[in-house]
């Protein structure tokens, strides 16, 4: 069956500048400039309490915009009811409305809207074929499992053909591996439906693998929106650098001089292209950034303190002989992830390098490795922007 | 309170208590069970007295009735009192059953309204008119009698049952209100945020959504209701004027109070003007059942 449930105006979203301040003076979100392209599909992403939920509801009309303007398309909704929006949300509880079946679940958002009952009918049973759930629209939601509740949750933001969807932490109450094949399938239907989504998570690895973009958020405050590869790769700042990545990137003190940066003993050429002023940086590199030795590469020597065997690769921590960074920017990044909180006998840093499984590794026995100059991040240890 | 609650801090029959089980038991905790359900017992008889001398007094032959034998159990079952006092008490049984269903429903209502607004489509200045609501509970009766009454025949609503029905009503509102307050405070924002979004307005949302997950406090509510308005004596004493309004409290008030009323028929019209509060709470007590918002959040 090949019915048509794609939308004909996919709308794109516009923040201007916009603010949200509770009462009692908590500011949740400021500032936040962001412009969303019809079609697009866009995560928010941060630590907990970062204002993503918020932006969301924000765009949604569920809360009030303290300050800027809120565009869907043409129009000016920063004063608009939810209702008169034409967006369709999931929650992260689902929500769904217990005393209803499957059915009127889904037809209730057209029901409210004047559709009539034929083509609510029909396309509520369109919207239940693609989302396999065709079998389960008498019941009532108790009746069903957590992923088939998530899917008539679903279903019933598409069943609007709304012009934007907005997600709030769809997959977090599913259990891991179901999270996983549910991402994959909301990113074929995103693909079918063409539909402008902004989802919101705070899991960095589901941002990565469903944006197009993804708009990193701290207190309040847009870091950076941009391609994954591009966060990845080129992080603005401290706190995106600590955020991104699983695992996370390694940060040590150094210290610039003559155009080459040195840690912990060791001394490496500043990479060609880049000027660095002579002082303190924050120098971070990926796990991947560090490899087995190669030619012409700055060799490190690492003692191996942990072992983490994943089967077809291998995280070896070891510890460099240089002050670990602990700011605030790391510290909330961290806590995202909530792991790290690890009690390590000194202040030194700690590396975490991705290893080949065939790469004979002891604990404690030393173990040469290399740098990959290229892969160097620099950060300014006052403000945490890259340099 | 269930003697299950109250057993479960000792010993289950012929267990002794386990090793590592963290709490260790007196060799007392055997009497004391024994105590305890000792002392449940007598309350239980105590407080069946009353109602144990009601049914078995108007049961009884009428010349079986004395206050010497009241403790005795009938000789003889007998229906005659109940058949007495039939003709007396069917007018107030009828009039009480049009002001309470009617009084208890419509201020269930209200009160479903009220405490959905207050708990889910927050305006401002909730937080202000919510106490003021709840106020109206502590006020009593006596204290409103005479500016009520001045009130009802100034609107002309003195006398008959319409007056009565609008006095229970608003009398109920500030219970019923709190009751689903309550109710709704406990069901998730995110389903009424979902109608919003869907394009329900407070309205709909509240018929569509609030309304059905709120049977058990209707059950509450309802119950409670129409118990309080079928009890009252006072307000249908003062409002209804014409005999043909009296609710059957005052009916049977006029049984029990008359000159020399035999104890079987007092007896029996009590019973009978005493049946339908307690039909209600059977029939109604079933939906006190949890589970009405099953499935609709992650679960």
């Amino acid at each position: 069956m090949n019915v048509d449930i794609t939308n004909a105006e996919a709308a794109g979203i516009t923040l201007d500048g916009v603010d949200k301040v509770y009462r009692g003076g908590v500011k949740a979100v400021s500032g936040v400039d962001l412009t969303i392209d019809p079609g697009e599909f866009m995560v928010l992403v941060g630590p907990s309490g970062c204002g993503k939920s918020t932006l969301l509801r924000m765009i949604a009309g569920l809360e009030e915009v303290t300050a800027g303007r809120v565009h869907i398309g043409d129009t000016d909704v920063t004063n608009k009811l939810p209702q008169q929006r034409d967006v369709a949300m999931v929650f992260q509880s689902y929500a769904l409305y217990p005393r209803m079946s499957v059915r009127r679940n889904m037809e209730f958002g057209l029901r409210m809207r004047g559709t009539k009952a034929a083509e609510r009918k029909a396309r509520a049973a369109e919207v239940a074929e693609t989302l396999g759930l065709a079998h389960l629209l008498e019941r009532r939601p108790a009746a069903l499992s957590g992923g088939q509740r998530q899917r008539v949750a679903m279903g019933r933001a598409i069943v609007r053909r709304p012009k934007v969807f907005l997600m709030d932490e769809p997959l977090s109450n599913l259990d891991a591996k179901l999270r996983v094949s549910m991402r994959a399938e909301l990113s074929r239907l995103h693909q079918r439906l063409g539909v402008t989504t902004v989802y919101v998570t705070h899991d960095q690895i589901e941002a990565m693998t469903l944006g197009q973009r993804v708009a990193v958020l701290r207190d309040g405050v847009l870091q950076q929106c941009d391609t994954p590869a591009n966060l990845f790769h080129k992080p603005v700042n401290l706190f995106v650098a600590a955020f991104i990545g699983s695992p996370g990137m390694n940060f040590v003190s150094a210290r610039v001089e003559g155009g080459r940066v040195g840690f912990g003993g060791l001394s490496i050429p500043v990479p060609e292209g880049r000027t660095l002023a002579d002082g303190e940086v924050i120098l971070g590199v990926r796990p991947t950034g560090i490899t087995l030795p190669g030619e012409g590469r700055p060799a490190l020597t690492a003692v191996p303190e942990v072992i983490e065997d994943l089967g077809d690769e291998r995280h070896v921590v070891f510890p460099v002989a240089a002050p670990r960074v602990d700011t605030d920017a790391t510290r909330a990044a961290v806590d995202a992830e909530s792991a790290d909180d690890v009690l390590l006998p000194d202040d030194h840093a700690r590396f975490t390098v991705k290893l080949p499984i065939d790469v004979p590794v002891t604990l404690g026995e030393p173990l040469e490795l290399a740098i990959n100059p290229a892969r160097l991040h620099f950060f300014d240890p006052a403000t945490g922007a890259a340099l | 309170m269930s003697a299950a609650t109250l057993d479960d801090t000792t010993v289950p029959k012929g267990q002794t208590p386990r090793k590592g089980h963290g709490r260790i038991r007196s060799r007392w905790a055997p009497y004391v069970t024994v105590l305890k359900y000792a002392l449940l017992l007598f309350f239980l008889v105590f407080f069946l007295m009353p109602v144990y001398a009601l049914v078995v007094t108007s049961l009884k032959d009428p010349a079986e009735v004395g206050v010497d034998t009241v403790w005795n159990l009938p000789s003889t079952l007998s229906f005659d009192s109940f058949a007495t006092v039939w003709p007396k008490l069917q007018d107030g049984l009828v009039n009480s059953l049009m002001l309470a269903i009617p009084a208890s429903l419509i201020s269930s209502l209200l009160g479903a309204a009220n405490g959905f607004v207050l708990s889910k489509w927050r305006f401002p200045g909730a937080d202000f008119v919510f106490p003021l609501i709840l106020f109206g509970m502590f006020i009593p009766y006596q204290s409103v009698l005479i500016p009520m009454t001045e009130t009802m025949s100034f609107l002309g609503l003195k006398g008959g049952l319409d007056g009565l029905i609008l006095v229970h009503i608003i009398y109920g509102l500030p219970l019923t209100t709190l009751i689903f307050r309550s109710y709704f405070a406990g069901i998730s924002d995110e389903i009424v945020e979902a109608a919003e979004v869907d394009g329900a307005g407070m309205l709909r949302t509240f018929f569509h959504v609030a309304l059905p997950v709120a049977p058990p406090a209707f059950a509450v509510a309802i119950i409670w209701q129409f118990t309080s308005a079928w009890n009252d004596f006072l307000f249908g004493a003062v409002l209804t004027t014409n005999r043909a309004y009296w609710p059957v409290t005052i009916a049977l008030n006029n049984i029990a109070g008359g000159q020399a009323v035999p104890f079987n028929e007092a007896m029996a019209s009590a019973l009978i003007a005493c049946l339908p509060t307690l039909l209600v709470y059977i029939l109604l007590g079933r939906f006190f059942m949890r589970g009405l918002m099953a499935g609709a959040l992650k679960g």
